[in-house]
C-alpha cells in the first residue's frame, strides 16, 4: 500500500511542507560518544516521518531531546516557528508532543482504563469523573481498534495490545505529534500490520507521527519521508517515493545491507547441549486479598532440545511462552521440576549457576542493563562479570588480578571494537551498542562450549547487528553450540541451522530455516498454524 | 590506550574524589555557622576554639579513641552496604557483643594474646549471632532487614540492660583514675566482673609519643590520656576489608551482588548465600566495636558504657562511601567533632548539641553532594571522552590508539 492512497487529501495539501517541528543544529555529548552532532531535522504536519539509522546513530537521543527527556548541549527546537526549550516530558506534552517508548511503561496490575488515565485523570474538585474517563477512553479504543474490555488488567494483554494501550495513553493526553520509538521491534509480522493500520488511522485523524525504526521494508511501507542518521549526524532526508531499501541501507551504514546468513555447514555429531524432558512449574500467588493462594502453573512442558557442536539452534516464539524460563533453567537460576540438562555429556541439572558458568556456559542476556552490566562500575570490572573466578581475572579462584583484568578488557575492547576512551570509564558512559559489544566480547573471549544468546540484537542498529551476527557465525565456526532465542524472525531464519517454535511452554514444531518464511514462522508462533 | 590518557583520567578521578568530602565539610560548616548565628553565638570564636583546642595532643588521643569504634562499626556496616544490605542493627549487635565478651573474658585467665583473641572472637560471634536472626528471616522469608534489624536493636538493648546485666552484675566502686570525671568516681555502678590483666589490651601511648611530645601526666604521675591499643586492630580490620573487597573474588561477588543483583545472579553469585554472608560478617565486625573501650579502659561492661556508636558508625560508612580510606576519614572527623563538643560547652561558645546538628548536616549534605558530584563527573568524562573520540574519528590518532 502506498501513502498516496491513504493520505487524507485535505490535511496534507493545506500545509504540504511547512515544518511543524524543526530541530536546528542539535548536538548532544555523552561520555565516550557524540550522540548527536549538528543535526537538522524537520517534520511537516500530518506526515509519517521515519527516523532511520544504526544503533548509536543517535535516533533515540534526538527523540529524547524533542520529548524533553534530555536537554541538547547545542541547537534549538522550533515548533510552529517558535523557539522553545523543554525541561521535561510534561513541557513536551503541553506542546502536544507524546512519545511511545520501546519498553512499555505500563502498570501490569492496573486495568487498561486505569493505565490510560493514570496521571491525567479528569477530576472535579479532586474527585475523579469515572464515567467521563470511561467514555473518553472507550471512544479512543474504538477508533484505534483496541477491542479489549477497558477493565481488563494489562497483564492479560498480548504485546501488540499493550502497545496500543501505550499509544492510546499518549493520545488521551491530547497530543498531535507522536514519537514511536522502534514500535515494531517487539511485534510479530501480523501485529506489525495491525500497528500500521493504527498508524494510518492516526494520520487520517490529523496526527503527525515520527517513527523510529531500522527495518527498511517497514519504513518504506509506512513512512512519507525518511530521515537517515549516521554516527550522530543527519545524512539525508528523502521522500518515500524516491527511496529504495538499497539506497537507505547505504545511507545508514555506508555499505550494503548485511544479511544474516550462516554460509557453510559446520555441524558435527557431538552434542554439546542437551535438554531432556524438561518440565518447569512456577508457583505464584493467585487470587486476591485473603483468598489468595499459591497457584501452580506449568511453564515448560516436556521440552527436548539438543544442540550440536558448531550448530545454532533458534528458538522462536512470542514473548512469554516460556523462553525466559527455559534460559533460567539452563543457567541454573530456576529450579526445574523434572527433566535433565546435559552440557558436553555431563549432567549439569544439579549444578549451581557458578559451576555452569565456570564450565564455560556463555550467556548474552536479553536485557543488557538489567542482566548484563554493573552500570556504575568501570568497564574492566564489567568484563569479568560471570568469569570472576577464572583466569585471567582471578588466580586460584580467590585472588582478583586487577591489572590482568584490565589488560584482558583492553583486548576485548580492541577485538570487538568497543568504542571507549578507556577501560576505566563506567559502563554507563557507553552507548547501548558498545555495551552490547562488550558483553558479547566478554562471553566469546572466554571460549565457551555452549552459548545462550537471548535477543542478541534487540534494540541495536544494522551495523552493530551485522557485527553481532558475524560474531555468532564465528562462534559457530569455532565449534560452539549456540542456542539463539530471538523475536527477530529474519535473524532466526538467517542464522539458525535448526529452528524450534515454542508455544505455551511446549516445542510445537521443528522447522528447517531454509524452507520457512517469516510469515509461516509467525503463524506457528501465534498458534494459527500447527 | 596511551599511558598519557590513562594518567589524565586517573588524575581527574583523584581530583573528583577529594572534591566530594571537601564539599561536604564546607556545606556542614556553613550550616553550623548559620545555626550559631541564628541562636546568637559567635561562629568565629566557636570554630577558633574547636580548632585550637581540638588539636592538642590530649584531645587527639580522645579523638582517636572515639574514631576506633566508629571505624569498626563503619566497616561492619560497609560490608552490608556493598551488598545493598542496610544493617541498621549494628547498635544492638555491638552492645550485646561487648557485654557477652566482657562476661566471658572475666571467667578465666590465660596467656594474654590468646585471652584477648578469645574475647575478640566471642564479640564477633555474638555480633554475628544477633544479626543471624534478621539474616535468616530475610533469606528464608524475605523480611526486610531494615525493619528486622531495627527491632533487634531495641530487643538487644533491652536484653542487655534488663536481663544480662542483672544476672552478671557485681558489686562495684569506681576507682579514681585521671581519665575519668570526678563525679564518676565512687558512684555505684552496675557492671560485670572485671577482665583480668591478661585479657586487657595495653595502651599505645609510647607509639604515639614517638611522633609527638609526651602526653601530660596527672597528679599520680600516670598519663592523663591513654591511646587504646585497639586502634591497631581497627587499622588491620580496615586493611583486611579493603583487600577483601577490592582484591578477592568473593569481595567482587559481594560488590556485584550489590551493584546489580540480577546480573550477578546469572554471573553465578548465589544471592541468598551472599546476603547471609554479608549480614553475618557485618554483625561480626560491628561486634568488635565495643571492645576498644572494654579492653582499653573499663575492663568490664557497665551502665556507663558508650551507646549510640552504632548509628554514628552507620553515618561514618555513608560519608566514607563504604571505602576503607573514606571511612577512616569519616571516623576521624566524627571523632574530632565528638571531642570538640565538650570543648565548645566548657568554653561557653555554643551548646554541645551544635555538634549533633553539624553531624546531621554532614550526613544530609553527603548524600546530596555525592549524587551531584557523581553526575558532574560523568558529564566531565563525557566531554573528555567525546573530544578524544572526535579526534580519533577525524584521523588525528595518537600512537597506540585502536586501529579502528
Amino acid at each position: 500500500m502506498t501513502s498516496s492512497e491513504t493520505m487524507p487529501a485535505g490535511r496534507v495539501r493545506s500545509t504540504p511542507l511547512t515544518p511543524l517541528i524543526e530541530l536546528r543544529g542539535i548536538s548532544k555529548y555523552f561520555p565516550g560518544v557524540i550522540a548527536n552532532e549538528n543535526i537538522n531535522f524537520s517534520v511537516a504536519e500530518g506526515e509519517i516521518h521515519a527516523l532511520c539509522g544504526e544503533n548509536g546513530a543517535g535516533k533515540s537521543t534526538l527523540m529524547k531531546i524533542l520529548y524533553g527527556m534530555q536537554l541538547p548541549d547545542e541547537g534549538s527546537i522550533l515548533i510552529k516557528d517558535e523557539t522553545i526549550r523543554f525541561h521535561s516530558p510534561r513541557d513536551a506534552i503541553d506542546y502536544g508532543i507524546g512519545m511511545v517508548h520501546q519498553h512499555f511503561m505500563l502498570a501490569d496490575n492496573l486495568s487498561v482504563l486505569e493505565n490510560i488515565i493514570l496521571g491525567a485523570e479528569p477530576t472535579t474538585l479532586g474527585y475523579m469523573q469515572q464515567a467521563t474517563a470511561e467514555q473518553q477512553v472507550q471512544d479512543l479504543c474504538d477508533s484505534y481498534g483496541l477491542t479489549v474490555n477497558i477493565h481488563t488488567h494489562v497483564e492479560e494483554l498480548a504485546v501488540g495490545q499493550r502497545q496500543k494501550v501505550e499509544i492510546i495513553k499518549v493520545l488521551y493526553r491530547g497530543v498531535d505529534i507522536l514519537i514511536l520509538d522502534e514500535p515494531t521491534s517487539v511485534l510479530v509480522p501480523q501485529e506489525v500490520e495491525d500497528l500500521f493500520v493504527t498508524m494510518r488511522e492516526m494520520k487520517e485523524q490529523g496526527k503527525t507521527l515520527i517513527f523510529i525504526d531500522h527495518k527498511l521494508d517497514e519504513v518504506l511501507e509506512i513512512a512519507d519521508r525518511i530521515t537517515v542518521l549516521r554516527a550522530g549526524r543527519s545524512v539525508a532526508t528523502v521522500d518515500k517515493t524516491e527511496a529504495t531499501a538499497h539506497d537507505l541501507a547505504e545511507l545508514m551504514i555506508g555499505s550494503e545491507l548485511p544479511v544474516p546468513d550462516t554460509y557453510e555447514d559446520t555441524v558435527v555429531e557431538e552434542i554439546l547441549l542437551k535438554v531432556e524432558g524438561l518440565n518447569l512449574d512456577t508457583e505464584e500467588l493467585g487470587g486476591s486479598g485473603i483468598a489468595a493462594e499459591l497457584e501452580r502453573r506449568q511453564v515448560l512442558t516436556n521440552v527436548n532440545i539438543s544442540v550440536h557442536r558448531g550448530e545454532i539452534v533458534g528458538i522462536a516464539g512470542v514473548e512469554g511462552n516460556g523462553q525466559a524460563e527455559l534460559i533460567e533453567a539452563l543457567l541454573g537460576t530456576r529450579q526445574v521440576s523434572s527433566g535433565k540438562i546435559f552440557m558436553a555429556g555431563e549432567d549439569i541439572t544439579g549444578w549451581s549457576t557458578r559451576r555452569r558458568r565456570e564450565e564455560n556456559l556463555g550467556y548474552i542476556p536479553e536485557d543488557r542493563h538489567k542482566m548484563g552490566l554493573m552500570l556504575s562500575s568501570p568497564l574492566w570490572e564489567n568484563a569479568m562479570l560471570g568469569h570472576q573466578g577464572s583466569r585471567p581475572f582471578a588466580a586460584g579462584g580467590f585472588w582478583l588480578l586487577p591489572s590482568a583484568a584490565r589488560e584482558k578488557c583492553e583486548e576485548i575492547v580492541e577485538d570487538f571494537d568497543v568504542r571507549t576512551p578507556s577501560v576505566r570509564v563506567a559502563a554507563d558512559a557507553l552507548s547501548g551498542g558498545n555495551q552490547q559489544k562488550l558483553i558479547i566480547g566478554r562471553e566469546m573471549s572466554m571460549s565457551p562450549k555452549v552459548l545462550i544468546a537471548a535477543h542478541p540484537t534487540r534494540g541495536i542498529d544494522v551495523g552493530a547487528q551485522a557485527a553481532v551476527w558475524e560474531d555468532l557465525r564465528v562462534a559457530r565456526r569455532e565449534g560452539l553450540a549456540v542456542l539463539l532465542v530471538s523475536a527477530d524472525l529474519d535473524e532466526l531464519i538467517g542464522l539458525s541451522d535448526r529452528l524450534m517454535v515454542i508455544l505455551r511452554g511446549q516445542i510445537v514444531v521443528e522447522l528447517d530455516p531454509a524452507q520457512v518464511t517469516p510469515r509461516e514462522l509467525g503463524s506457528y508462533m501465534t498458534g494459527a498454524q500447527v | 590506550m596511551t599511558s598519557y590518557l590513562r594518567e589524565r583520567f586517573s588524575l581527574r578521578r583523584a581530583g573528583w574524589e577529594v572534591l566530594t568530602p571537601a564539599l561536604t565539610l564546607v556545606v556542614a560548616a556553613i550550616a553550623a555557622t548559620i545555626i550559631l548565628l541564628a541562636t546568637g553565638y559567635s561562629p568565629v570564636s566557636a570554630f577558633q576554639n574547636m580548632w585550637s583546642k581540638g588539636w592538642e595532643l590530649e584531645q587527639v588521643v580522645d579523638m582517636l579513641n572515639r574514631a576506633t569504634p566508629l571505624y569498626l562499626i563503619a566497616i561492619g556496616a560497609a560490608i552490608g552496604f556493598r551488598m545493598n544490605i542496610f544493617n541498621i542493627g549494628v547498635e544492638g549487635q555491638y552492645l550485646l557483643a561487648a557485654l557477652v565478651a566482657s562476661y566471658v573474658g572475666a571467667q578465666f585467665s590465660i596467656w594474654a594474646p590468646a585471652h584477648v583473641g578469645v574475647i575478640m572472637l566471642t564479640a564477633m560471634a555474638v555480633g554475628a549471632a544477633w544479626v543471624a536472626i534478621p539474616a535468616i528471616l530475610k533469606v528464608a522469608r524475605g523480611v526486610h532487614e531494615v525493619i528486622s534489624t531495627l527491632m533487634m536493636n531495641v530487643i538487644g538493648i533491652a536484653f542487655v540492660s534488663a536481663v544480662l546485666l542483672r544476672w552478671w552484675e557485681v558489686p562495684n566502686k569506681v576507682e579514681a583514675r585521671d581519665d575519668l570525671p570526678a563525679w564518676f568516681v565512687n558512684t555505684p555502678n552496675i557492671q560485670t566482673r572485671e577482665i583480668p590483666e591478661s585479657g586487657r589490651m595495653p595502651d599505645i601511648n609510647n607509639v604515639l609519643e614517638v611522633f609527638t611530645r609526651d602526653i601530660e601526666r596527672g597528679q599520680t604521675g600516670a598519663p592523663q590520656k591513654y591511646l587504646w591499643g585497639f586502634l591497631l586492630v581497627a587499622i588491620v580490620v580496615g586493611i583486611l576489608y579493603h583487600i577483601y573487597v577490592m582484591r578477592t573474588r568473593h569481595g567482587y561477588d559481594l560488590r556485584a551482588g550489590g551493584a546489580n543483583p540480577d546480573a550477578s545472579l546469572v554471573a553465578g553469585v548465589d544471592p541468598k548465600r551472599m546476603i547471609l554472608f554479608a549480614m553475618l560478617m557485618s554483625g561480626a565486625v560491628a561486634g568488635l566495636a565495643g571492645l576498644p573501650e572494654i579492653l582499653g579502659r573499663d575492663y568490664a561492661y557497665s551502665l556507663s558504657f558508650t551507646q549510640m556508636l552504632g548509628f554514628n558508625g552507620l553515618a561514618v560508612a555513608l560519608i566514607g562511601q563504604n571505602h576503607a580510606v573514606g571511612a577512616a576519614f569519616g571516623a576521624l572527623l566524627f571523632g574530632y567533632l565528638d571531642t570538640a563538643g565538650p570543648i565548645l560547652d566548657s568554653s561557653g561558645d555554643a551548646p554541645e548539641e551544635i555538634i549533633v546538628i553539624i553531624k546531621g548536616a554532614m550526613i544530609f549534605t553527603a548524600i546530596i553532594v555525592y549524587a551531584v558530584v557523581r553526575r558532574r563527573q560523568l558529564a566531565d568524562q563525557a566531554r573528555t571522552a567525546s573530544a578524544v573520540l572526535a579526534k580519533r574519528d577525524s584521523g588525528e590518532v595518537d600512537e597506540g590508539e585502536h586501529p579502528k
